[in-house]
């Protein structure tokens, strides 16, 4: 597969201490579901709009399917954007506004009548054709923007938080619409998001940005497993994080020294002995070990608050050093079948050295 | 429960208030005109009540009387070209405004206020000033000049209004979908102000109508309706110039009847 996007070295400086994007080189290849996310002002919502056309870089350049598209107006791209706020046209109706892309590029009008009525097929809504957006609900608008930008056949789809106006329920089914959308039509997708479970149920590839730099990318599975720093950890799922030095290296194996206990984790990285480091562990990843249960790491300490989320118990413990960290357990049984802990209640929590992310640096707690 | 019957009566009480002080209202606002209307058909010249009969009589010499029939047409020439003139500078300048970001905009937004915060007679002898100095001839033209500048804060302040309200992403949506600026601007951006431009016209077009001071100033030998009718004032009310009123309340009716049916159209669709 070719790279459809290349962005090379892109920065976009509003003004000496306003940084959006900063020096940011990224290859999309074709047909590629990818996702920008991270906090608001991050720059994540500057890289697409300058894909799209719709800001002028300060520096580097926008490659499109091989050619220099950097200062393209955004109609002269055959890029499209779905906008978060659908951007319908209020005075034509949802066939003006799927076919005006169409109209734009000169078809003819059986063509352009035939393509519409396609796109809005594709999203099940052929019978709004005569309807005005105002007439339609934020869910079906939302894929009326779908079918305007996609009846283009855009080499790349720009989607900029496009479920972010719609509620929870409808938000996690059109997820899996919009992925299987992706896949039907097989046009390249970039979504910017600040949702990480939309990111990470949708996407091919996840580009985690922070400050105007992309902070890691890779597939969804690598940054949740694999994060290389404290902030992604922390931005895709929830993780604790325990300030330690290294004690002993022993190959890929090395002990961390905390606050009156000790860890034991698998390096990814070389780290030598007495670097300051920062442990992180996901709350799923530890579990409260019955009597005489032991695992490759053991923490004991004492509960400090149990939250019941319906699908499952959140314990937060202390532990002898004053940190407090979470432990997440799924429950398969009804709540009244379980045994819960009780706040103040001591207990242990094992870890296996695997599942112990190893950062450089120590985080203020 | 206790309480129902007394608040049924203070409620009561409050509604019979609020009515009567609208009709009050209502009656302030519109009795002058009906007393207008009314001697506008009656067959004494003079305007004392109560009426002594019905005639067409004073519509009849309005159809003779060509001087007003020339000052009603001025008033039309006048109040159309001002009209399409400040639409012409105000739209575009609202435009500008809302799109570029330049060094002292604020303060541009505010200068272009000046001419209708101003009064009349000021805009007026300023005017009168400047077309000596450049040798111009006065006529219905340089009222036209004058009316469309005292009249340039309405249209931009309306139509900027109106843009600013607008999302930004209409526009580049348009874009996005190929349109360049100009095309976007005729199938996105104009359709979506169109009301408020239609608005600021008819505003700007009743306001010129019916302008005095600065007309004063700025007019040749020719004379607009609302001058006309100030100068033969002088020798007191004709019943000829009710039956003019009345044509022109008239007027603004079926204008004001068909503007509720064109906008309550729209909304239908």
């Amino acid at each position: 597969m070719a790279a459809i996007i290349q962005l090379e070295n892109l920065s976009k400086h509003f003004s000496p201490t306003i940084i959006g994007v900063d020096d940011v080189s990224l290859s999309v290849e074709d047909g590629e579901f990818v996702t920008l996310l991270g906090p608001s002002g991050c720059g994540k919502s500057t890289l697409l709009r300058m894909i799209g056309g719709f800001e002028k870089p300060t520096a580097g350049t926008i490659r499109l399917a091989d050619k220099d598209v950097t200062w393209d107006p955004p109609y002269r791209r055959a890029v499209n954007m779905v906008f978060q706020d659908y951007a319908l046209f209020p005075h034509m109706t949802i066939g003006e506004n799927v076919g005006y892309g169409l109209k734009m590029m000169k078809l003819g009008k059986s063509e352009i009548e035939t393509s519409v009525i396609d796109a809005l097929r594709l999203v099940e809504l052929q019978d709004k054709i005569d309807q005005r957006p105002q007439q339609l609900s934020g869910g079906q608008r939302q894929r009326i923007a779908l079918a305007r930008a996609i009846v283009r056949r855009p080499k790349v789809l720009l989607l900029d938080e496009p479920l972010s106006a719609l509620d929870a329920k409808l938000r996690e089914l059109m997820q899996i619409e919009l992925k299987h959308l992706h896949e039907k039509v097989g046009i390249t997708f970039i979504m910017v998001t600040h949702d990480q479970t939309e990111a990470l149920v949708m996407s091919d590839r996840v580009v985690v940005m922070e400050a105007g730099r992309i902070a890691q990318e890779g597939k969804p599975q690598d940054l949740y497993d694999h994060p290389k720093s404290p902030y992604v950890a922390n931005f895709i799922g929830t993780t604790n994080f325990l300030n330690g030095t290294i004690d002993s290296v022993d190959g890929s194996r090395a002990v961390i020294g905390m606050n009156g206990a000790s860890l034991n984790a698998d390096l990814e990285t070389a780290f030598s002995k007495g670097a300051a480091v920062t442990a992180g562990i996901r709350p799923e990843k530890i579990r409260v070990l019955a009597d005489g249960e032991s695992a490759g790491n053991v923490l004991s300490g004492t509960v400090a608050e149990v939250i019941y989320y319906g699908l499952g118990l959140r314990l937060s413990v202390k532990l002898p050093g004053g940190e407090k960290v979470y432990t997440d357990r799924i429950l398969p049984d009804r709540l009244a079948q379980t045994s819960v802990p009780e706040v103040g209640q001591p207990v242990r929590l094992g870890v296996d050295p695997q599942n112990v992310f190893v950062f450089e640096g120590r985080i203020e707690p | 429960m206790k309480n129902a019957p007394m608040n049924l009566v203070s409620r009561y009480g409050a509604d019979t208030a609020f009515m009567t002080f609208v009709g009050m209202l209502m009656a302030f606002l519109y009795v002058p005109i009906w007393v207008l209307v009314a001697f506008s058909f009656n067959d004494s010249r003079s305007l004392t009540w109560p009426l002594s009969g019905f005639t067409l009589d004073w519509y009849r010499k309005l159809a003779e009387n060509t001087d007003l029939q020339a000052a009603i047409w001025n008033s039309f020439y006048v109040a159309s070209f001002a009209t399409a003139l400040t639409l012409i500078v105000g739209v575009p300048a609202a435009m500008t405004l809302h799109r570029f970001a330049f060094p002292g905009k604020s303060i541009f937004r505010r200068l272009i206020l000046l001419p209708i915060t101003l009064p009349g007679i000021v805009t007026g002898i300023s005017m009168l000033n400047m077309f000596k100095l450049v040798g111009f001839q006065l006529s219905l033209e340089t009222v036209i000049l004058g009316h469309a500048t005292a009249l340039l804060g309405v249209v931009v302040t309306q139509v900027y209004a109106r843009l600013q309200r607008l999302p930004k992403s209409l526009e580049e949506a348009a874009f996005d979908l190929g349109a360049g600026p100009w095309r976007s601007f005729i199938d996105v951006t104009l359709p979506n102000i169109k009301t408020a431009i239609i608005g600021a016209g008819l505003l700007s077009f009743v306001l010129s109508f019916d302008e005095i001071p600065v007309t004063f100033f700025l007019t040749g030998r020719d004379n607009t309706l609302p001058m006309y009718i100030y100068s033969t004032m002088r020798r007191g009310v004709t019943p000829e110039i009710n039956a003019v009123a009345t044509l022109i309340v008239a007027a603004s009716l079926v204008l004001i009847v068909a503007a509720v049916i064109v906008t309550r159209g729209r909304k239908n669709q």
